[in-house]
């Protein structure tokens, strides 16, 4: 789905990443975690093609993404679902629309998925606040509508940033949960997260690995965790 | 431009623009600024159509035409009149030699002693309307011959005074071209700094179009259709009230020579009525560059 191979990235003089070598297979599940500011938001904007890496090769569904045009990348990226660190909604439109944006800008008739629009915002517990705006949405309600928007392509790949950035325990439980059930579904899950007790809450739940970001260089982190 | 762009703008997509969030102010200048520019191009064509009317009208009219001026006592009049016209008559390239009659005359001096000029009892010269051929007359010739038979003759042929009038008008016409030219260079960029205060207002918006994986061509049909529709309802009201407008002008009259002539004639009405397209023709490739820069900057 996803390959990194010996992939470098620096920024203003500074190395941030360097031989970064992974490769995600399809309905994978990964963890990835390390210190704050060591660099997993940039693994994850590496994968989708919002950073060019400064040295190596991206691969996303086979494809090399520096041979990609900015056409070609908006429409890998309607295949890849993104949950933001900070959610990034349109905060003038009620959240049934920020969910749907993707079905918008891929000009896909939007009457026509409203049952599938329904379900899904049922499915992440949304289905009463579909006409609030997103800033009167707590937290977690963000990041299930985060979540939401994410998968409502159907996806292959789903990047998670901190998904349970600043939600409570039972909140993130639940969102881990949502995330585990799309796996099971057949989607390969990358998860950026700092919270160990998330990870080792997922593991009773799935044969998720864990990578982890150390001194620069992503290492596969062991059974230990 | 890609089609898919372009047919984003003209056919609208209602979705793409309830993207972007309403921006009050800027709609408000940009419908202003289209309306003020369109209002003046209306004058700057006017101005240009009547100045190149009057250009040609005059390089026509005084190119061929001359006039001979007799001065002499009363009773000689008639017969060096006559001795004038039987020269002119006989010289080759002259088309034409008129004597005014005494009506003519007088309706030519009204203007400075009013009507009702018993011109018999002043000495008033006799004037001769020449008109010339193609070649037209020698004049140096036509000079000495009158010289000799008509010692009271005086050649004007125009020329003197004709050739700065033309280059007048002409001058007009050309600034009255500069100005539309200019109006439209303006438009396009004040278009271009409120296209650009929308984008940068918007980024926000752009970037999350952007990751969801909105294609530029529909992220900046969002922003081309609103600008294009702006300048084109603004533009066809101001070209309205600018037509309007001339329309008032008083008519073309010969009291009021060149500045009562303004304004459009005939086929020339319909020519503003192009300024509403092309304003939003300008505000569309305004936008579409405002937006193609912005978004070369996204990854």
């Amino acid at each position: 789905m996803i390959e990194l191979d010996n992939v470098g990235y620096s920024y203003g003089g500074g190395e941030l990443l360097r031989e970064v070598t992974v490769r995600l297979a399809p309905g994978s599940f990964h963890f990835l975690t390390g210190p704050s500011g060591s660099g997993k938001t940039t693994l994850i904007r590496l994968c989708y093609g919002a950073l060019q890496p400064s040295s190596g090769q991206v691969r996303v569904f086979d494809t090399d993404l520096r041979g990609l045009d900015r056409d070609q990348m908006a429409l890998m990226r309607r295949r890849i679902g993104v949950v933001h660190q900070d959610c990034r909604f349109l905060d003038h439109l009620p959240v049934a629309d920020n969910i749907a944006l993707p079905l918008i800008v891929s000009g896909r008739d939007v009457a026509a998925e409203a049952g599938n629009l329904a379900e899904l915002m049922k499915w992440v517990g949304l289905g009463a606040r579909a006409d609030a705006l997103p800033p009167e949405l707590s937290g977690g309600e963000r990041q299930r509508a985060a979540l939401a928007r994410a998968v409502i392509m159907s996806p292959d790949v789903i990047l998670a940033d901190e998904p349970t950035g600043n939600v409570d325990w039972e909140m993130s439980q639940r969102l881990l949960r949502l995330l585990v059930e799309l796996n099971r579904m057949g989607k390969t899950v990358l998860i950026a997260s700092h919270d160990l007790g998330l990870i080792r809450a997922a593991k009773s739940q799935v044969q998720a690995r864990v990578l982890r970001i150390s001194d620069r260089r992503l290492q596969l982190a062991g059974a230990d965790l | 431009m890609k089609r898919g762009a372009i047919r984003t703008v003209l056919l609208g997509d209602a979705q793409a623009g309830r993207l972007v969030p309403p921006s009050g102010q800027t709609a408000h200048l940009t419908l202003f600024v289209a309306g003020a520019m369109a209002f003046l191009a209306v004058f700057a064509l006017a101005l240009s159509l009547a100045a190149g009317r009057l250009a040609d009208r005059w390089a026509e009219e005084l190119a061929r035409s001359a006039t001979l001026r007799i001065n002499a006592p009363a009773e000689q009049m008639a017969a060096q009149t006559e001795a004038a016209l039987k020269i002119l008559r006989q010289t080759p390239g002259v088309a034409r030699a008129r004597a005014l009659g005494r009506e003519e005359q007088a309706a030519l001096l009204a203007p400075w002693f009013g009507a009702g000029l018993p011109l018999e009892d002043l000495p008033v010269p006799q004037l001769i309307e020449i008109t010339a051929a193609e070649p037209a007359y020698d004049e140096a010739g036509l000079r000495l011959r009158l010289q000799a038979a008509v010692p009271g003759a005086v050649l004007d042929d125009h020329s003197r005074w004709r050739r700065p009038l033309v280059r007048a008008a002409h001058s007009l016409r050309r600034l009255g071209w500069i100005s539309v030219l200019l109006i439209g260079g303006a438009t396009a960029a004040m278009i271009t700094l409120a296209a650009n205060a929308a984008l940068a207002a918007n980024a926000q918006v752009i970037e999350v179009l952007r990751l969801v994986g909105a294609r530029d061509g529909y992220i900046a049909g969002a922003f081309m259709r609103r600008f294009t529709l702006r300048a084109l309802i603004g533009s066809a009201v101001g070209t309205g009230l600018g037509m309007i407008g001339v329309m008032l002008l008083p008519e073309a009259s010969a009291e009021g020579g060149f500045l009562t002539g303004l304004g459009f004639q005939g086929a020339g009405w319909l020519l503003p009525l192009a300024i509403p397209p092309l304003g939003a023709l300008v505000a569309l490739a305004a936008t579409w560059a405002a937006a193609r820069r912005r978004l070369k900057e996204l990854s």
